[in-house]
């Protein structure tokens, strides 16, 4: 399982890689979009797979019944998923302002203020 | 006593909220915005002297016991840095109050900078790096948005490169924590500090290493991954560009500093030996940048970014006296800044352009302002006995200490020309005959300012060039409080012993 | 685009669904659930009833400000974290208190912090939602 998922961690890096550097706006938030679910998914693997139950010491028991799950790394991808949810909201709210704007979504014309004046 | 160290994150946080209860009356947000500026000055200065007493103070948020809890830590570094936000959050609250228009307040200006401070202040004082990264992300989406306010066509294009420049550093952020949390099995600094020598893969955490420096190297603006900042600090209004430059890639230097010496110290040799290669480079391209531009802001944009190479060299020397140099630096570096964007702000104000060939003959008409540009100018320079002498000479001295010529020769080449590009500035902009003809020039829109309005623009560029004077002239304790800091951060033990309650 | 079907049963789940964010809400201290989850629930029943019936319609329903939801929610949690520090404790640490209430079952400032998530969660989805909408129209 760890080997599949190591897999699709870079099959999604790789993705997502190729789409910010395509230069459509769209391409450019989903490849953000794929970078964000790779480092999530990888934190998920390295957290390493088991099939534990939740860490919560049982009621009348002193100490953790093995095996059980490490709740770091979720909780750290839910925190991580929940960021990412408000900057791609963002995120799509000023490519869209933007693309409204200077009326194109090719990132090769949007060099004015890159411009020697 | 130790709970004070909170304050420094919650009075944006509730000031932000009093302002966004209150939201449709604008008008009271910027004074608002002024008393959270004066509270914070207040409080980071009791935390900084609490912290020289005391040496390190920890709080672990919640009663949860390091390395488990979310922890909070003032060092001597991190309490500097929140005095210093607090200095530019204030002179930002002065100078916005004489320059934001009415349209920004009203799409919540105000309350984003007391966000965009809370970001700025919990990535100072946090002691864990998951939080590190929750703070940056704080940080990040209220810069996004105070860049992107106004919506005219310049700034949506330098948004857009910003937005996504520095979510592919977070992401990269993310997924270094990730592995490291894989490698060390916490995220605490000091458990790491404690920890990452005790590691037998030390391939696995070079791999990491460099994944930081990656992801915070796009956040400070290192060579090569700086192209985002002179393509979009330009664009927004002054006051939002003044505290971007100011402390923004502050931040990413700081958490460089913070990891490279009380983490990552496995394989100087090869860690250390690429920020030094990308330290001179970031100086030189920096520089160089800036001798082709003509646009006031962006000069002064590009020579963010080789002055960030000189606080890079500083760590990447690495040795105690480097390290201080750095740290006198980033202090010296973050006044200055400020207060030349300001003084860009009202060059604007008055001639109505950005543009050096448009604009001309200030000194004959505001010498005071003249004077007001040459302090923060010459100190970035490095000028005696201005703050940036002694900021470049402990650096330099540093350097050749360790008998690193090359770099050392980088540096002063770079100071040199950082000379010329002010000259520049000062030529254009003060000296030479105002292109139209007489001061016919000079915008109405300043004419008609009222006396408050100029006092609130002038009064944080005199007050920051007063402190470049301070810092210049006595130097000595700001150099003890930088030696002091390095101190901590390379016998990291203390920081350990006081977060995980070792005695 | 109007779908009669669509409009009479958002009217129908928009209650069913608070109840249920509530619910998700009030059970997340220790099991699956809490203010985030919650909220995006909520958030999710006036997206349901402005995808029926337009943004004008649910604006109207909703009564206040987003903003004004995101500041209350900011409120509250801030709050929450206020009287761990008079009893002498560490900023932040929860304070139960003693006897269990009806329905609410357990009541504490991490509660009060959620409720202050819920209602934070709910006002900045909305905000996104409806300015996405209107700069449609």
């Amino acid at each position: 399982m760890t080997v599949v998922l190591a897999v699709i961690v870079g099959l999604l890096y790789g993705a997502g890689t190729y789409m910010i550097l395509r230069r459509s706006l769209v391409k450019v938030i989903i490849g953000l979009i794929f970078l964000g679910h790779a480092a999530n998914l990888l934190i998920f693997t390295i957290g390493r797979l088991i099939k534990g139950s939740p860490a919560f010491i049982p009621v009348g028991a002193e100490t953790l019944s093995e095996p059980y799950a490490d709740p770091l790394p979720q909780a750290l991808i839910l925190t991580a998923i929940v960021i990412s949810f408000g900057v791609t909201a963002f995120a799509i709210v000023l490519f869209k302002r933007a693309y409204q704007t200077v009326g194109t979504d090719d990132l090769d014309k949007m060099k004015s203020t890159d411009e020697l004046k | 006593m130790e709970q004070i160290i909170i304050l420094p994150i919650i009075i944006p946080l509730f000031f932000a909220v009093v302002m966004l209860l209150f939201w449709n009356k604008v008008h009271l947000h910027k004074y608002l915005n002024l008393i959270s500026g004066l509270t914070s000055l207040i409080v980071s200065v009791i935390i900084l002297s609490f912290t020289i007493s005391y040496k390190i103070i920890s709080l672990q948020v919640g009663g949860w016991v390091a390395p488990f809890g979310i922890t909070v830590v003032s060092d001597l570094l991190s309490s500097v840095m929140v005095v210093i936000t607090a200095i530019i959050g204030f002179s930002t609250a002065l100078y916005s109050i004489g320059t934001i228009d009415n349209q920004r307040e009203k799409y919540l200006y105000y309350p984003l900078l007391q966000f965009l401070l809370m970001g700025i202040n919990g990535a100072f004082l946090t002691g864990d790096v998951f939080n590190l990264y929750v703070w940056f992300e704080v940080m990040l989406i209220s810069s996004f948005v105070l860049l992107a306010l106004g919506g005219r066509r310049g700034q949506l294009e330098g948004a857009i490169k910003y937005v996504t420049l520095n979510l592919l550093s977070s992401a990269i952020f993310l997924a270094a924590v990730g592995i490291l949390y894989g490698i060390a099995g916490t995220l605490n600094i000091a458990d790491l500090a404690r920890k990452i020598p005790l590691i037998d893969q030390k391939e696995l955490l070079s791999v990491v290493s460099i994944l930081f420096m990656v992801a915070f190297g796009i956040k400070a603006a290192v060579f090569p991954l700086f192209f985002w900042l002179p393509a979009s600090y330009h664009t927004p209004p002054v006051a939002v560009s003044a505290i971007f430059s100011g402390l923004l890639t502050k931040v990413g230097v700081y958490a460089l500093i913070r990891f490279f010496t009380m983490i990552f110290t496995h394989d100087i040799g090869f860690t250390h030996t690429i920020l030094l290669v990308s330290s001179a480079l970031t100086m030189l391209t920096g520089v160089l940048g800036a001798a082709a531009q003509n646009d006031f802001r962006k000069i002064l944009s590009f020579h963010i970014i080789s002055q960030i190479g000189y606080m890079i060299l500083g760590l990447a020397l690495f040795s105690p006296l480097a390290i201080a140099g750095a740290i006198f630096y980033i202090i010296h570096h973050i006044i200055v800044k400020t207060n030349l964007f300001f003084v860009s702000g009202v060059v604007k104000r008055l001639k109505g352009s950005y543009l050096l060939n448009e604009v001309g003959g200030v000194y004959k008409y505001y010498p005071m302002l003249g004077l007001l540009f040459l302090i923060p100018a010459l100190s970035l320079a490095g000028i005696p006995p201005l703050s940036g002498f002694w900021a470049k000479f402990v650096v330099i001295k540093a350097g050749l200490d360790l008998n690193q010529y090359l770099v050392v020769a980088v540096a002063l080449i770079v100071g040199l020309l950082t000379l010329f590009s002010m000259t520049k500035i000062w030529n254009e902009v003060f000296w030479k005959d105002d292109p139209s003809g007489d001061n016919k020039n000079v915008n109405e829109m300043y004419e008609s300012l009222t006396t408050t309005k100029k006092f609130m623009m002038y009064s944080p560029i005199v007050f920051l060039a007063l402190i470049t004077i301070i810092i210049g002239f006595y130097a000595e304790p700001f150099f003890t409080i930088a030696n002091d800091a390095a101190t901590q951060l390379l016998d990291s033990s203390l920081y350990i012993n006081s977060v995980l309650g070792l005695k | 685009m109007f779908s009669v079907i669509l409009s009479t049963a958002s009217k129908y789940l928009l209650p069913l669904l608070l109840i249920f964010s509530f619910f998700l809400l009030l059970r997340g201290h220790n099991e699956p659930g809490g203010g985030f989850v919650g909220g995006l629930v909520a958030a999710a029943a006036y997206a349901l009833y402005f995808i029926g019936n337009g943004v004008g319609e649910a604006e109207k329903l909703l009564k206040v400000e987003p903003i004004k939801l995101i500041a209350v929610g900011l409120l509250i949690a801030l709050l929450s974290t206020i009287p761990s520090l008079f009893v002498g404790k560490d900023f932040m640490t929860g304070i139960w208190l003693k006897n269990n209430f009806p329905v609410v079952g357990k009541v504490g400032t991490p509660l009060l912090f959620d409720v202050g998530v819920y209602l934070l969660v709910l006002g900045i989805s909305l905000k996104i939602i409806f300015s996405l909408a209107e700069e449609d129209k």
